[in-house]
């Protein structure tokens, strides 16, 4: 009896469980970075330089280092310091700081693409600052930049296959479980390069069509 | 009542407002016209809080704009302001535009803020256009929009900021009818305009603005007609050619 067991049908649900775990961390990825990342992009739109060159420098680190290095280091640091974390929690942690630094410059550029007299124009119809930012700014900011938040979405779905190197199982460390015991890399592999593409294209050309839509 | 009394007001070292006094009372039609950087629309800023002023007072209605204990975004449901740029909200439609400040600053129902909403709008002649969304509309719509969206606040003054100039000769009309509509139904408004021969039309009073102070103030026969300042005479020759 060989050591290896082909491919089987039976494998598909371990297969789905990792295709889940991998919607499941991008989506935890992309909601806390894009609620952190809107906080922080509406505060540099907002402040001067000192501010923006304090927060600024953190975004860069996080936006500098390479995530499967900040993913090993912070588990690292983690289980050294006596908190060792559960891959999934680790992994959302880094990953929704590295979605937080990109999402943060998407929304201040959203944010700033709002001209100055449309503010005016609301204040002068009797509405409180905050109000302009809930009914004017943030609205009409969103809309401009949703292209570039749907391209940011579409690099952490796939920049989330490097949460596997810390232990999750997502969809390319299940179908490495499934290499070595199967031997079928090829099939195995392309099969997971396909779910990507099927999942990034429909998005990215949704991305492309809005882009064109908001140019005219 | 709008009175305004000694403002001074500096951008930096540039002072652009030297001692500014005029009154409007309810009811009136107060042009200011002048060459640019007189401080016309400036003031205008100031009379709505927009802009701080470093001395002297602007009183609206027994409020005094620019103490310390009024709330300006309460006093400026009384003045409506229309700018140069029309500043349409490009995310909502026609309709919704005009219904937004009621419905979130004077706490209207949405029924309520969409009926005043389509009033004002069919008053300002956009009655057709409640659904299009505002990059599907020509400048002299636009600017009637924003006139439209002012107006449903229910303001008592009206303040208008060279509300033609942005807009292409043709489009213009349009907008000047609007606010001689406006001045039928009796709305208090200041308008800061390049129309002469319009503010002749429609105003009660014309003050002419030079460097900072009003240099002539009077009826539109006295300052337009028959001008007494040589700076006048010589403003007018050259807009009026």
């Amino acid at each position: 009896m060989s050591l290896f067991t082909p491919l089987s049908w039976g494998d598909t649900g371990f297969i789905f469980q990792g295709i889940l775990n991998t919607i499941y961390i991008s989506v935890v990825a992309i909601v806390i970075g894009s609620i952190l990342g809107l906080i922080i992009g509406f505060f540099r739109a907002e402040s001067g330089k000192f501010g923006n060159m304090l927060i600024g420098g953190v975004l860069d680190i996080l936006r500098s280092v390479p995530l499967i290095i900040q993913l090993v280091l912070f588990t690292t640091f983690m289980g050294v310091a006596g908190f060792p974390l559960d891959p999934f929690v680790a992994g959302s942690i880094v990953l929704s700081l590295y979605t937080m630094a990109f999402m943060s410059e998407v929304f201040r550029a959203g944010f700033e693409s709002v001209h100055d007299s449309m503010v005016t124009a609301a204040r002068s119809l009797g509405m409180t600052y905050w109000q302009t930012v809930r009914y004017i700014r943030t609205p009409i900011g969103l809309r401009a930049v949703l292209p570039s938040w749907i391209g940011v979405a579409l690099s952490v779905i796939k920049d989330s296959a490097l949460v596997s190197v810390i232990g999750y199982m997502e969809l390319l460390r299940t179908s490495e479980q499934l290499i070595s015991r199967t031997q079928q890399p090829l099939e195995i592999l392309i099969g997971v390069g396909i779910f990507y593409f099927i999942i990034s294209y429909p998005l990215s050309l949704y991305g492309k069509r809005l882009e064109r839509k908001m140019a005219l | 009542m709008i009175q305004i009394r000694g403002v001074h007001k500096s951008f930096g070292d540039l002072e652009v407002l030297k001692g500014i006094d005029l009154d409007v009372k309810k009811g009136e039609v107060v042009s200011v016209i002048g060459g640019s950087g007189s401080g016309k629309s400036t003031l205008l800023y100031c009379i709505n809080a927009i802009e701080k002023i470093h001395q002297g007072k602007i009183i609206v209605d027994d409020i005094d704009v620019h103490a310390k204990e009024t709330n300006q975004d309460i006093l400026r449901q009384k003045l409506g302001m229309v700018f140069q740029q029309w500043n349409s909200f490009p995310h909502l439609t026609v309709l919704e535009n005009a219904a937004l400040a009621p419905q979130i600053v004077l706490k209207q129902s949405k029924e309520e803020a969409m009926e005043v909403a389509r009033k004002e709008l069919i008053h300002v002649g956009l009655g057709d256009k409640f659904d299009m969304y505002p990059n599907q509309m020509s400048g002299g719509q636009q600017q009637r929009l924003a006139i439209a969206r002012a107006l449903a606040m229910k303001p008592e003054y009206m303040l208008f900021d060279e509300v033609t100039s942005a807009l292409d000769p043709e489009l213009v009309g349009e907008v000047l009818d609007t606010l001689r509509l406006l001045r039928d139904d009796g709305m208090t408004m200041i308008t800061v305009t390049h129309e002469i021969a319009f503010a002749r039309e429609v105003s009660d009073k014309v003050a002419f603005f030079h460097k900072g102070v009003i240099e002539e103030l009077g009826t539109p026969e006295e300052v337009i007609g028959n001008p007494q300042k040589e700076r006048t005479q010589q403003f007018l020759s050259k807009v009026l050619h």
